[in-house]
């Protein structure tokens, strides 16, 4: 046994040296030189250059002038990016269903002339708690709404919503889906 | 399936088998080259005999005491990370039975995490502790293999190798490069990597929520009926988990370890923030696995037996990935009829969306499923637990088979070589000659060693899942209830009891009765395997070679790869079908017969 424990320890130690040390810190030194950004949590600032978010970070959004995001299952509140988790709900538990239909109350309160089948992705948890995107459906379906609050003209605030879309990833990978943290602030920024 | 689903799933498997002769190529040259350079002086430096050849036994006992060794580093940084450095959130040490778990977890190459990464780990452990055991437990298992291969290779030997340069080669010259250049690349496609502790940003909106209120000395404030008082707090401010993650996702998926530095994985927008970073983790998930196949067939001198066993497990892969997508994008009848849309289109992908990421959408979302416990890597990007009962059915019994449907890297291989050497077993059985594998004769000693190696696993998962079901310390733990629940129960032994490492999230498994349960679960199933597998390499090498005669089974043909499939297939049917009839089988039945 002792044959085998002392190069065994060094062995360790030495690779622990190599991939628990020089490997991470190399990758850390070699991401910050040259994706400063990517490697920091993709910052979004405000013009003072606060940080108000992460453009991969959704957040949570319930005046009904904004887009709403996907629902989150964090807790204790929703989008909290400090302790990510799904809802973990089975697909017949009863408990996902009541879920889904008090979500679509909530959007058909908020907008009553909307009588539209709801996207699935607007009433349903994402994996992350934190997915800063919604399809182009969830979108569209909140476009009116926003509209008619914002006493904003329907056409460009689809040129808003196409600003912040991104499409399938090199035409292929993925699905097209809209940012709502950045459609938001888009919204803003245009003083409407 | 949309066109666009179809055009994903065609390219994904494209790119991994255009990357098997490459990459197994230049494996099958690191494991036959000599030691040279500042490698030998690694050794010299261990004490380390590089040429000094082993005993299939001395082989086991370096590998054994060198995982022991790792085990107990990673349970003393998770017991002292609150006095270590690297800690910036200043987090507790981990309690005893969730340390063990975790150890025997990385250790094991299962990577099944009880614990939430960014509120249970520092940097610190995060890096010595669990990237390091993502590199050295990958690479114990594709020594093993390579120990068996060499058992086919040799005559009459009495050695298979030498466990520490076997290993220790698989680390610096694969894993290592590899490794390194995915981890730039997922940085540069927003995968964080830093030192700095958390950061803090303003949201655009504030959000009220109830904490359990606490008076001046930090105690719970209770009411007169002695529940907990709760208040509502009013917060602006988001905390993003930051730290060095890239660096560990890559070896992550890399080394079918799939213990993510996030508690939801790659799901996490900062562990997998685009579809071309999905496509790369998902890729890497499978690469080693799938390229080893090509190595074994070099190393054996005829790489036709490589690419029949690469099409075997493809085969299944492949079949199984149009079960899951399917049913997956079919989605949840109970909320159709509540008014949510699920239909696919150009606006919005549609299907059980609940618990799946909308860059992902469905396609992305079940093809990372078969992929990940296809391979035991374990890692998610959707979670399991709010899959379809057939979607997630799926995954279970991908496990359930084995892990040898490419499996883990080395493991999955060796794992699928027994179960060669059962089907040209049963194949000599029905044509009444002596069974041989490559040129060696499959005896008596090889036979119980393989079926050793094919009952461990069931033994952990049927005895531990009925174990756990019976005591109100395992049925505690279950989060969605009736037919569900038992799967959750289930897919937390089959996961254990096949290293795979993915969960259906919602039973609370950091509790003592499933870290301790699945901890020893983890391990039983990990080296219980490893020992027979070297017994078989040690016995084969000892052994002359047999030239092929008439009475020889072919072991490259289609004929073979279809002997292969159904051996696999039929064990794991038959010895799961009764347990899946309980759980997911049940529930599909109430999912579609409620509505």
């Amino acid at each position: 046994m002792t044959n085998y424990l002392k190069p065994a320890a060094i062995l360790l130690l030495l690779l622990t040296l190599v991939t628990g040390v020089i490997y991470p810190a190399l990758v850390t030194a070699l991401a910050q030189l040259f994706f400063t950004e990517q490697a920091n949590g993709s910052l979004v600032k405000d013009e003072q250059g606060q940080p108000i978010g992460s453009a991969l970070i959704g957040q949570s959004f319930s005046d009904p002038k904004y887009f709403w995001g996907r629902p989150s299952a964090t807790a204790p509140y929703a989008y909290n990016a400090a302790a990510s988790s799904g809802s973990n709900l089975g697909p017949t538990n009863p408990a996902l269903a009541d879920a889904v239909a008090a979500r679509i109350q909530v959007l058909k309160k908020a907008d009553p002339a909307n009588k539209a089948p709801v996207p699935v992705d607007l009433v349903t948890a994402s994996g992350s708690g934190l997915d800063p995107h919604i399809s182009l459906a969830a979108a569209d379906y909140q476009l009116k709404r926003i509209a008619k609050i914002r006493k904003m003209d329907e056409a460009k605030l689809r040129e808003l919503v196409n600003a912040s879309t991104e499409g399938r990833q090199w035409s292929v990978f993925g699905e097209p889906r809209v940012n709502v943290l950045k459609l938001n602030l888009a919204l803003d920024q245009a003083g409407l | 399936m949309t066109a666009q689903g179809l055009l994903q799933i065609a390219i994904y498997i494209v790119v991994l088998l255009a990357l098997v002769k490459p990459l197994g190529a230049y494996m099958a040259r690191i494991y036959q080259d000599q030691p040279a350079g500042l490698e030998n002086r690694l050794y010299r430096l261990c004490g380390i005999d590089a040429r000094q050849e082993m005993s299939w036994v001395q082989y086991a006992l370096a590998l054994l005491v060198f995982n022991l060794l790792g085990l107990l580093a990673v349970y003393a940084l998770q017991r002292w990370q609150d006095v270590l450095p690297l800690n910036p959130q200043g987090l507790p040490a981990v309690s005893p039975d969730s340390a063990f778990n975790t150890a025997a977890s990385f250790t094991s190459n299962t990577n099944w995490q009880g614990y939430g990464g960014e509120t249970t780990m520092s940097y610190l452990t995060q890096m010595l502790g669990l990237t390091v055991q993502n590199f050295l437990s990958a690479a114990s298992g594709m020594a093993v293999l390579v120990a068996l291969i060499r058992g086919f290779t040799r005559r009459n030997s009495e050695s298979i190798g030498n466990f520490w340069v076997d290993m220790t080669r698989s680390t610096l010259y694969i894993l290592l490069p590899l490794s390194f250049v995915l981890a730039l690349v997922l940085v540069s496609q927003g995968v964080v990597q830093t030192f700095k502790s958390y950061q803090m940003v303003t949201m655009q909106e504030a959000v009220s929520y109830q904490q359990p209120k606490q008076n001046a000395a930090g105690k719970a404030v209770t009411d007169a009926a002695g529940k907990p008082v709760t208040e509502t707090v009013k917060t602006q401010q988001q905390t993003l988990a930051l730290g060095p993650a890239a660096s560990q996702i890559a070896i992550k998926e890399l080394g079918t370890n799939g213990g993510g530095f996030f508690n939801v994985n790659s799901a996490h927008p900062f562990e997998n923030p685009t579809p071309l970073s999905n496509f790369l983790e998902m890729l890497a998930i499978l690469l080693i696995p799938a390229a080893l196949c090509y190595t074994f067939g070099v190393i054996v001198g005829d790489t036709r037996q490589g690419w029949a066993i690469l099409a075997a497990m493809t085969l299944v892969f492949v079949a199984l990935v149009f079960v899951a997508v399917p049913a997956e994008q079919a989605g949840n009848p109970a909320l159709a009829t509540l008014g949510a849309d699920q239909t696919a289109s150009s606006q919005q992908a549609g299907g059980n969306m609940e618990g799946k990421e909308t860059r992902f959408g469905i396609v992305n979302s079940a093809l990372w499923a078969v992929a990940t416990t296809a391979a035991s890597n374990g890692s998610v990007n959707s979670m399991h637990d709010s899959f379809t009962p057939i979607g997630g059915m799926v995954p279970m019994w991908l496990m359930q088979l084995g892990e040898v449907i490419f499996g883990g890297v080395g493991s999955g291989l060796y794992g699928m070589i027994v179960f060669a050497i059962v089907a040209v077993f049963i194949a000599g059985l029905m044509i009444g000659r002596t069974p041989e594998y490559l040129g060696k004769k499959i005896e008596a000693y090889e036979m119980k060693m393989a079926a050793v190696i094919i009952l461990i696993p069931p033994l952990m998962v049927l005895g531990g899942t009925a174990m756990a079901l019976m005591l109100d310390a395992g049925k505690a733990s279950i989060f969605n209830l009736g037919a569900h629940g038992f799967s959750e129960v289930l897919y937390a032994f089959s996961s254990a009891g096949n290293n795979n490492g993915s969960a259906f999230g919602g039973l609370s498994a950091n509790v003592p009765f499933y870290n301790l349960m699945l901890g020893l679960a983890m391990l039983f199933s990990r080296y219980w395997l490893i020992v027979p597998v070297l017994a078989i390499a040690g016995s084969l090498a000892a052994k002359k070679s047999v030239p092929a005669g008439a009475g020889t089974l072919p072991t490259h043909t289609p004929l073979f790869v279809v002997l292969l499939i159904v051996t696999v297939v039929m064990v794991g049917a038959l010895t799961f079908v009764p347990a899946l009839a309980l759980g997911p089988i049940v529930e599909q039945l109430q999912m579609t017969g409620h509505h």
